[in-house]
């Protein structure tokens, strides 16, 4: 019993250990100023924030248009999900790979591809969207609905269709099937994705100002205009802590929502298969979603090809030199190799810590106390989704400068930063998968002698391999769009892509701006190719049933 | 068994401590020394604090560090605001030597908090003209533009209608759905143009944005949307010809044969912003500090900062780029607010803003 706690105890330590320093104690510290005024401890006024009505307005707003997002994220990937992971379609792998791509572009950039699209003057103008709730909605599910795809395709792809084709042959119609064999199969994988997707919407920043033409603020937005505009920063903390208690709300609903009586999952590897006339429908939806990415990429990519009235390569051409009238300190072929270096590091560091967190919470629980330690981990570590990069950035500076701590020069903090983001994602992908596998298949591969690690290779390797995969590609993809947290942290001699980007577009020059859309259009190629080829990594399961 | 188990585990924990810890990554601990110096030595380095607009001509800052013998490290994020604020939240324990950037909207918080130092520095012919009323001795003026708002001539030519001239005249219906603008909550320019107005109207400036939004005013989040996006003259398919922007922004506007400008700023509209360097309080190498502000006034960085930085020189006798000394026509006589008075306000007036604005 004792050695049991003591191994949770263990494997707990390191990842809690990093987001203790990187996390808890950045965010406390910020926290803290606003509570403490003059010296003493003033809550009164940080309740009285909370009390204006504008507070309450701007809490609203949150939660509906993060719930829409979510909402219609799920709508708009789940057929897709279907579609690219369990149809044989004709370069699946490459549009998977495409539509990943919004998740990684800036929302600077992809704003203003948004507004030339739906603004008054644009081919879309009559509908009126520009400024609207509509349009930041639109744009939540532009950034979002990947993420359901990747996670629950991912899921989806291992879930045995047996029982699906047993209803079938029963007579069940497709949709309760889907309803009563599928969806249920699919729940945690869903729970965790719905979750992560409503995380990002109600922390998305860029989208909610650009496309919302002012009009409204999400707590987000608010606590960036408190704390960098106003300095207000009992406000901001008033409004941080709202934040995070909005946030374990939605993580303890969401546990519950994933709990089932038995997660185990027979896994299989069933091959995609052909498309049926009855698939018209996905297929469409699935079309739907794609031009709707596509859409706002390719207004970015004619933009990109545009100099003056004329087509050309002059924007491309101009990407190993810094701008016009030295926009930028170094070339952005060289905030390129920047991006991709720290977007490696980024990802084993995501990747390991992931993996432990997930061997953590996945393990069978023995009494109901052990279960709760388990799953409070497993929630704690989706915080930093769920917190201002704003706070979390100033949070650095302030409290990481002294002693042991003195990291805040330090060229490592970038990519640990950008592995908080990517880590809640990795987890969610994975733990559904370890989750499903039944307990007794590692008691019998020990029964026969197996080693603990030989036993993890052959019974947990196997199952984790793809889902690793895809999550993998899924951090790389976080660490090189990456903006909120990088554009604090990041050196001036070492800028990461979109901190390039943000710094093309904001200075005067039609080059400038050029460069920044094509800047842009090769941040989104490489994300593709990486995507990619990291799933092209897949090879033949072994040992796999 | 169970032992084995936890051993397994403790290893493996160890394993990933272990690489976490230590420097096997991409990005690499490579120079590690220059932010570091021991105490009691000299130091080595001077350390500049300032916003992502910031870049001098790379020639400029080699010639700076062979000069002085020191190694200049540039740390730059955010605007203004968030470079003052920076500073003011990192006041016992600064992120640098010296901050460039706070401007005078942002000035008297910084001073207020006790940021900065006396800096002992002598202001060059032309630059006291700048110098705050309140803490000459620890901001440094370095360079000014104004705000203003910019009018695309040709749109107002082919259409035999007179450009706007006066804030008053934006309120004219036949400039209806014409005018463009960042807001003041989001962007440092649309702060500026709102100080316009307050300056011009005094308290009856809410009364002002509710006519001009009812007049079809259209606010975006940053100065790039507003410009490239909405403005007619931005490069995209914008079709708003009035747009506020600095009075820098005819230079970048040239027509094709390049003998005039499609674009002219608004001289009654302007509001004059200044930007400040300053010695940071408790910095590691003040004397260094010295040094870069005086080379911040030095004849050749002040000639750079406009194709740098798109902002003016404040030292008399600095000449301008050709294209600037045509086309980019300083305001004689700009509105101004005091620093005290934004400082005390700003918080309501964005308020209030925000309230009328959004309505």
């Amino acid at each position: 019993m004792v050695r049991r706690h003591l191994t949770l105890a263990g494997l707990a330590l390191g990842p809690l250990l990093v987001l203790g320093v990187f996390f808890v104690v950045p965010v406390a510290g910020m926290v803290s100023r606003g509570f403490v005024v003059d010296g003493s401890l003033d809550v009164g006024g940080v309740l009285e924030v909370l009390a204006r009505p504008r507070v309450h307005r701007v809490l609203w707003f949150t939660l509906w248009s993060a719930a829409a997002g979510t909402a219609a994220s799920l709508l708009l990937g789940l057929p897709a999900a279907y579609a690219l992971h369990r149809l044989d379609l004709p370069l699946r792998r490459s549009v998977r790979a495409l539509l990943l791509v919004p998740f990684v572009l800036p929302t600077v950039v992809v704003g203003v591809a948004f507004r030339q699209l739906l603004g008054e003057a644009g081919p879309l103008g009559f509908l009126g969207l520009d400024g609207t709730p509509a349009a930041i909605v639109l744009g939540l599910t532009f950034f979002n609905a990947s993420v359901v795809i990747r996670a629950v395709g991912a899921a989806w792809e291992g879930l045995d269709p047996r029982p699906g084709e047993a209803a079938a042959a029963l007579g069940a119609t497709p949709l309760q099937v889907l309803l009563t064999v599928t969806l249920p199969a699919l729940r945690p994988a869903l729970v965790s994705a719905a979750t992560v997707v409503f995380l990002f919407c109600a922390t998305a920043f860029g989208v909610v100002l650009t496309l919302g033409g002012l009009r409204y603020s999400t707590i987000e937005t608010e606590i960036y205009l408190l704390t960098t505009n106003l300095l207000d920063l009992q406000a901001a903390a008033a409004l941080s802590v709202l934040q995070l208690v909005v946030i374990v709300v939605l993580l303890v609903l969401a546990q519950r929502l994933r709990a089932t009586a038995d997660p185990t999952v027979q896994r299989v590897q069933p091959r995609p298969r052909r498309p049926r006339r009855s698939d018209a429908g996905v297929l469409a939806a699935t079309g739907l979603l794609l031009a709707f990415v596509l859409a706002p990429l390719l207004t970015l990519l004619a933009g990109s090809l545009r100099a003056g009235d004329a087509w050309s390569l002059a924007n491309y051409r101009a990407l190993d030199t810094t701008g016009e009238n030295q926009a930028l300190l170094v070339p952005v072929t060289e905030a390129l190799l920047n991006s991709l270096r720290t977007a490696v590091d980024a990802t084993w560091m995501a990747l390991s810590v992931g993996l432990l967190i997930t061997v953590v919470v996945t393990r069978r629980s023995q009494t109901a106390a052990e279960r709760r330690v388990r799953a409070g981990l497993d929630a704690v570590f989706m915080l930093p989704l769920g917190v201002s990069a704003v706070t979390l950035g100033f949070g650095l500076l302030v409290t990481l400068h002294s002693g042991v701590l003195d990291l805040r020069d330090s060229p490592l903090l970038v990519p640990i930063a950008q592995a908080l983001v990517a880590l809640p994602l990795v987890v969610r992908t994975l733990v559904p998968v370890l989750a499903g596998i039944d307990d007794r298949q590692r008691q019998a591969a020990a029964s026969l002698g197996a080693s603990p690690l030989r036993a993890m290779l052959t019974v947990d390797l196997p199952a984790v391999r793809r889902p690793l995969l895809a999550a993998a590609g899924f951090a790389f993809a976080v660490s090189l769009g990456e903006f909120g947290a990088t554009s604090f942290l990041a050196r001036d001699d070492r800028p990461t892509l979109p901190v390039v980007i943000f710094r093309l577009v904001g200075h005067p020059g039609e080059l400038n701006y050029g460069m920044a859309l094509a800047a842009s259009v090769v941040l989104a190629a490489t994300t593709a190719v990486v995507v990619l080829a990291v799933e092209r990594l897949r090879v033949p399961s072994v040992g796999a049933s | 068994m169970r032992s084995v188990h936890v051993r397994a585990r403790a290893g493996a924990v160890a394993a990933i401590t272990l690489a976490l810890t230590t420097s096997c990554t991409l990005v690499g601990n490579d120079d590690e020394a220059r932010t570091a110096d021991a105490p009691g030595e000299t130091p080595s380095s001077v350390v500049l604090v300032t916003h992502e607009s910031f870049a001098l001509p790379d020639k400029l800052l080699r010639r700076f560090e062979s000069d002085t013998g020191l190694t200049l490290d540039v740390r730059s994020s955010g605007d203004a605001g968030t470079v003052t604020n920076k500073l003011v939240l990192t006041k016992d324990d600064p992120t640098g030597d010296v901050a460039y950037g706070v401007d005078n909207t942002f000035a008297s918080r910084a001073l207020d908090a006790g940021v900065f130092a006396d800096s002992g520095v002598d202001l060059p012919a032309g630059a006291d003209a700048y110098a705050l009323e309140d803490g000459t001795d620890r901001l440094v003026p370095v360079d000014t533009g104004s705000v203003c708002v910019n009018v695309d001539t040709g749109w107002f030519d082919q259409r035999d209608l007179d450009p706007p001239q006066t804030l008053d005249d934006l309120l004219d219906p036949a400039y209806r759905d014409l005018f463009v603008t960042p807001g003041a909550a989001t962007s440092s320019p649309g702060m500026a143009f709102l100080l316009s107005t307050i300056a011009e109207y005094g308290d009856a400036w809410p009364d002002y944005w509710s006519a001009l939004m009812a007049n079809g005013a259209k606010l975006t989040s940053g100065w790039s949307d507003a410009y490239y996006v909405d403005f007619t003259q931005g490069g995209g398919d914008g079709d708003r010809p009035l747009v506020v922007s600095y009075d820098s922004s005819p230079a970048f506007t040239l027509a094709d044969d390049k003998a005039s400008s499609t674009t002219e700023a608004l001289l009654d509209t302007c509001y004059r912003q200044v930007e400040y360097a300053g010695v940071l309080e408790g910095a590691a190498n003040p004397e260094g500090a010295r040094q870069l502000i005086d080379f911040l006034l030095s004849p050749e960085v002040q000639a750079a900062l406009p194709e740098s930085m798109y902002v003016f020189p404040v030292v008399d006798g600095v000449a301008l780029p050709p294209d600037w000394a045509r086309f980019a026509v300083q305001p004689d006589d700009a509105y101004e607010v005091a620093a005290a008075d934004i400082t005390d306000n700003r918080e309501d007036w964005l308020t209030t803003w925000s309230d009328v604005t959004s309505r």
